[in-house]
């Protein structure tokens, strides 16, 4: 049986397009029913008055695309008030065109965009009342040397009762910008969106692009960027890991991680130029190949790195400080994980096994599954503990790929026209979770719209219920256990 | 305790002894740029660059805008650019990161004697990320750990602007961004320095046509210009000793 495949490819012709509540209600259905929502969003109809919106599911025979089409001015009743896991889509999408959404719990500008922009401030946060509450805010400018965004807190003495998020200042118009720059030139500015998941970014652009071109690429190519999705999955948890310990003052963890880190990068720029993968992949296959003489680099180097990362393992979990501020801090339960949609490595670390490189496995890990790490407890300690098993699982994939591999070449076949009238939605599992991209192209073959989606859209507000009833001062280690992209929400 | 020490010892030194001579392997880094005119009617690397960092005639390659993704030496059919692992590109000003027929090596940023008297022992700098995408925040942070080690020399992270005596910009300057940026650099005491890292906050590449704004740096020049997408810790690093006039 061929593995299932991480993008779905069809003419916008061909799919049925669903009148407002009807497409509401059949999306709802099929969630109800189980259907894994990867991604929900609008663009703007040739009518001007009329959205079309479109949902991309996973069921069990693959990847499934629906489509419906509202009016502006019809009111279409939001699904979040039954399903909270589309709170997040809904937001943007009242954002983004304007639709009312009635039903709709909260719709908080999702990034401050459109009209939006510029109105950081210009915002009623949501107050609890009481004479024993007060609001303490955060950011948008944190402590460290880490990304902007706001948090406000509702706190009786030192408890949270809520936190709200307010994101929106990295805002860069990415969207509308893959909109106005030739196609060869995207792969250089997706690869920027969110630049921690560089790798998983240009590859989920790169399966969008190549399915829109009707360009298979050489098996070689995929293991080829599996190697540098992987890299990229280590050097990003042992970032997590290095912070967490930071966090709690745990310095030997938070040195000897950074450094490991290290390692791990300067392996990736050995291949390809760049500490962060950049410019590794693209449409069409790869620029940097892995080389006879790269593949025992990286063989040594990995095997190095699994007894230096075993070491500190060791050290950090057997320590009582570690285990006393981890252990059942931040705890967000499997059910409300499912109830608001988390996914990627937030939802494995709620006990949800949800890893797009099981379920939609594609070439590489269809021909060399990985397995998949789950950690039941919800807490900042799994988030920790998926960390470092995920490192582990990472790291023996790539070195048994690497056992069985001479080299996996350079390829790049050239792309430069695309299907007219299609629409292709493609997603890797980035280190964080699912990246997607939905390209559609108009009669001509050129872009007509593009949507990215990182992880963080759905996940920052499971941050938001990890803190409720913890002691502020574990803000901090919560936010750091998540460590969610402000970029790859804010756009 | 035992296990601690243990793991310590096992775990060696890691930090790099003299970083102005140091060999990152592989890094695309500084680009040489060949004596050699081009071949006639020849644009290919223009054309290619996402960020439009390459002007011809005469060839000229903007450091501030480039991302250093190295198509433009791919293309190239006679090698008029090679990336070479050099990662010594900050400047004091924008013209110097303009690079043009037989331009090797970078003349290092000369010494200010105000900042040497003022930061050479201890400079605290405050970054604000202004829509960056977390890479040079990743880098900067590097800059720090136990490899780059730039505590060594006094240069540290602070909290608060109130403690900075340095901003140090990533990021286009998002518009949603743009207040809070203010107030950062309008709580910092004088004297005080403005230092862009890498090709987003230098020249707004490749966001320069997003929803960003630009007018901070109209109104304050930055006194160091650290080129990358993300620069390298290395660049970060040296291009803050040679600014403070810190031989090594």
């Amino acid at each position: 049986m061929t593995p299932l495949q991480p993008v779905a490819l069809a003419r916008t012709a061909d799919l049925p397009v669903f009148a407002g509540a009807e497409f509401t209600r059949a999306l709802a259905r099929r969630v109800g029913a189980g259907a894994r929502l990867l991604t929900y969003y609008g663009r703007p109809a040739d009518d001007p008055a009329e959205v079309v919106l479109t949902a991309a599911l996973i069921e069990a025979d693959g990847l499934q695309l629906l489509r419906g089409a509202v009016k502006r001015d019809q009111p279409l009743f939001a699904i979040s008030k039954d399903l909270p896991q589309f709170q997040a889509y809904e937001r943007e999408i009242h954002e983004q065109h304007g639709l009312a959404l009635p039903g709709h719990p909260w719709l908080k500008p999702m990034r401050f965009e459109g009209r939006n922009l510029g109105r950081m401030d210009d915002y009623a946060f949501y107050q609890i009342d009481g004479k024993e509450v007060h609001e303490v805010n955060v950011g948008p400018i944190h402590a460290g040397v880490i990304e902007p965004g706001c948090f406000r807190f509702s706190c009786h003495g030192e408890v949270v009762y809520h936190l709200e998020i307010h994101n929106g200042y990295q805002h860069r118009g990415v969207e509308r910008l893959l909109l106005t720059r030739p196609l060869g030139h995207l792969a250089a500015l997706v690869e920027r969106i969110a630049g921690d998941s560089s790798i998983a970014y240009a590859w989920a652009h790169a399966r969008a692009v190549e399915a829109l071109a009707g360009v298979e690429v050489d098996p070689s190519v995929d293991f080829n960027r599996a190697v540098a999705l992987e890299l990229e999955r280590i050097a990003m948890h042992l970032v997590g890991l290095s912070g967490l310990t930071t966090d709690i003052g745990f310095l030997q963890g938070s040195s000897t991680y950074g450094r490991i880190r290290t390692a791990a990068i300067n392996a990736s720029m050995r291949v390809c130029g760049s500490r962060f993968g950049r410019d590794w992949l693209r449409p069409g296959g790869v620029r940097a190949a892995v080389t006879p003489a790269l593949v025992a680099d990286l063989q040594k180097t990995l095997r190095q790195l699994a007894q230096d990362i075993g070491e500190c393992n060791a050290l950090t979990i057997e320590s009582r400080t570690v285990q006393h501020r981890f252990k059942g801090t931040g705890i967000v339960t499997t059910a409300e994980a499912l109830e608001i949609g988390l996914v990627g490595m937030h939802a494995r670390a709620c006990g949800v096994d949800m890893d797009m490189r099981t379920l939609l496995p594609g070439r590489a890990y269809g021909e060399q599954p990985v397995a998949s790490v789950v950690e039941p407890t919800g807490d900042c300690w799994a988030r920790m503990m998926l960390r470092i098993r995920e490192i582990d699982a990472s790291v023996a994939w790539l070195l048994a790929l690497l056992e069985r591999t001479k080299e996996l070449p350079r390829i790049r076949a050239p792309i430069t026209k695309l299907a007219p009238d299609s629409l292709a939605i493609a997603v890797c599992e980035g280190w964080r979770g699912p990246i997607v991209h939905a390209i559609e192209t108009d009669s001509t073959g050129a872009l007509r719209h593009y949507k990215v989606q990182d992880p963080s859209l759905l996940n920052w507000f499971g941050l938001a219920l990890a803190v409720r009833n913890n002691e502020i001062s574990d803000f901090p280690i919560c936010n750091k256990s998540f460590d969610l992209s402000y970029a790859g929400n804010d756009l | 305790m035992l296990h601690s020490i243990r793991v310590r010892r096992s775990q060696g030194w890691q930090f790099i002894p003299d970083v102005r001579k140091a060999d990152p392997k592989g890094f695309r880094g500084l680009p040489h740029i060949s004596e050699k005119p081009c071949a006639e009617g020849c644009a290919a690397c223009r054309d290619i660059c996402p960020t439009g960092a390459i002007a011809l005639e005469p060839f000229r390659l903007d450091l501030g805008l480039c991302i250093f993704c190295g198509e433009c030496a791919e293309v190239c059919p006679q090698d008029k650019v090679v990336f070479t692992n050099d990662y010594k590109m900050a400047a004091t000003t924008r013209e110097a990161l303009v690079r043009t027929d037989g331009d090797r090596a970078m003349t290092p940023p000369v010494a200010d004697a105000t900042f040497k008297k003022l930061f050479g022992r201890s400079l605290k700098l405050r970054q604000v990320s202004a829509g960056g995408c977390n890479g040079c925040e990743l880098e900067l942070n590097a800059a720090a750990n136990v490899n780059f080690d730039m505590g060594r020399w006094g240069i540290d992270w602070v909290a608060s602007p109130r403690h900075a005596d340095g901003l140090v910009l990533s990021g286009p300057i998002t518009v949603n961004m743009a207040t809070a940026l203010r107030l950062a650099w309008d709580g910092m005491p004088a004297p005080k320095l403005v230092i862009a890292v890498g090709s987003c906050a230098i020249s707004g590449a490749p966001y320069v046509d997003g929803t960003v704004d630009r007018s901070f740096l109209g109104e304050f020049t930055p006194q160091l210009y650290i080129p990358g997408n993300p620069p390298h810790p290395l660049t970060f690093v040296n291009g803050l000793l040679d600014l403070l006039g810190i031989k090594k």
